[in-house]
């Protein structure tokens, strides 16, 4: 089957995540062969993950993790005065 | 895969026994995840951090009910989002419609942008602070379900299903929900690069 640019739209985002049946892959994968706009589409849409994934994109706070263990740290020796943790109350 | 959750559940095993200190070791490599899932939440810093340990607490003092048929990620992932929910209930006041009931409509453009230019975008273009930060913002501003699922699935990488189960919606809803949350980001990027990458006439002699 030939594709128009919105069929393949509409699937693209199951298309990055290899979840578009083997016929259909083949369809989109023709399509993106002679098509520039669609492929732009693809890379650009794939783009945005990798630098969604890069852990520059999205920070900590600076001494989040020190301050989590602290407050975690205070609570096990809290909890050792306790029963076990979860036990039964 | 299989030998983290064999190494965590030997962990919780510990820690149930009574090696309490070695939760440490079992939350450490959740920390950013725990974080980001409240943050997609609240959208606030302080609230977000204040949240991420309220979650860690939580799961600490209840790591006895955790059932080893769900993976620990998931189970983590739970208790952060009715963490964060609970604290914008609270931000928010009665009134404000519940997460839980926004639901995605046909209405809207869930479109991509077409643009040629893109192919000429060099990688170093991914290098640049302020394309960080444009994803940054952008992804704040999605709508709330849009963003949830985005930042699990694309975030934090759980797959569909564990994203689906976090949420309580259904897999079809998680697969709608984030191709409009990632067409929703390339339109809004897609512009950005282009006032900032060489200038260079698209197909259609235009700014499309």
């Amino acid at each position: 089957m030939k594709l128009d640019c919105k069929h393949v739209w509409e699937h693209i985002s199951e298309y990055i995540d290899n979840s578009v049946d083997a016929k259909l892959r083949e369809d989109i994968e023709r399509h993106l062969e002679h098509c520039e706009i669609c492929s732009a589409i693809l890379d650009s849409t794939r783009n945005i993950l990798v630098l969604t994934a890069d852990d520059r994109t999205f920070e900590l706070p600076v001494g989040y993790s020190k301050r989590l263990h602290e407050r975690l740290k205070e609570e096990i020796e809290k909890s050792k005065q306790e029963p076990p943790v979860g036990g039964p109350k | 895969m299989e030998t983290r959750s064999a190494t965590e559940s030997g962990l919780i095993a510990r820690i149930l026994e009574g090696k309490k200190e070695l939760f440490h070791e079992l939350i450490r490599p959740y920390e950013r995840m725990v974080y980001l899932t409240v943050f997609s939440i609240v959208k606030n810093e302080t609230e977000a951090e204040d949240g991420a340990q309220e979650t860690v607490i939580n799961a600490y003092r209840h790591l006895a009910s955790f059932r080893g048929d769900a993976k620990f990620s998931t189970w983590l992932t739970t208790i952060a989002i009715n963490e964060g929910r609970k604290r914008l209930r609270k931000t928010k006041g009665a009134g404000e419609q519940s997460i839980e009931e926004q639901v995605e409509g046909h209405e809207g453009d869930y479109t991509p942008a077409p643009l040629t230019d893109w192919r000429e975008i060099p990688l170093e273009a991914l290098e640049r602070k302020e394309l960080r930060e444009t994803l940054r913002v952008a992804v704040a501003e999605l709508p709330d379900i849009y963003r949830q699922v985005f930042t699990l699935r694309d975030l934090e990488e759980l797959n569909i299903e564990e994203t689906a189960e976090a949420l309580g919606i259904t897999t079809g809803a998680v697969k709608v929900r984030l191709h409009r949350a990632r067409m929703m980001l390339q339109k809004r990027l897609v512009s950005f690069l282009k006032t900032t990458a060489p200038t260079r006439k698209g197909f259609f002699g235009r700014a499309l």
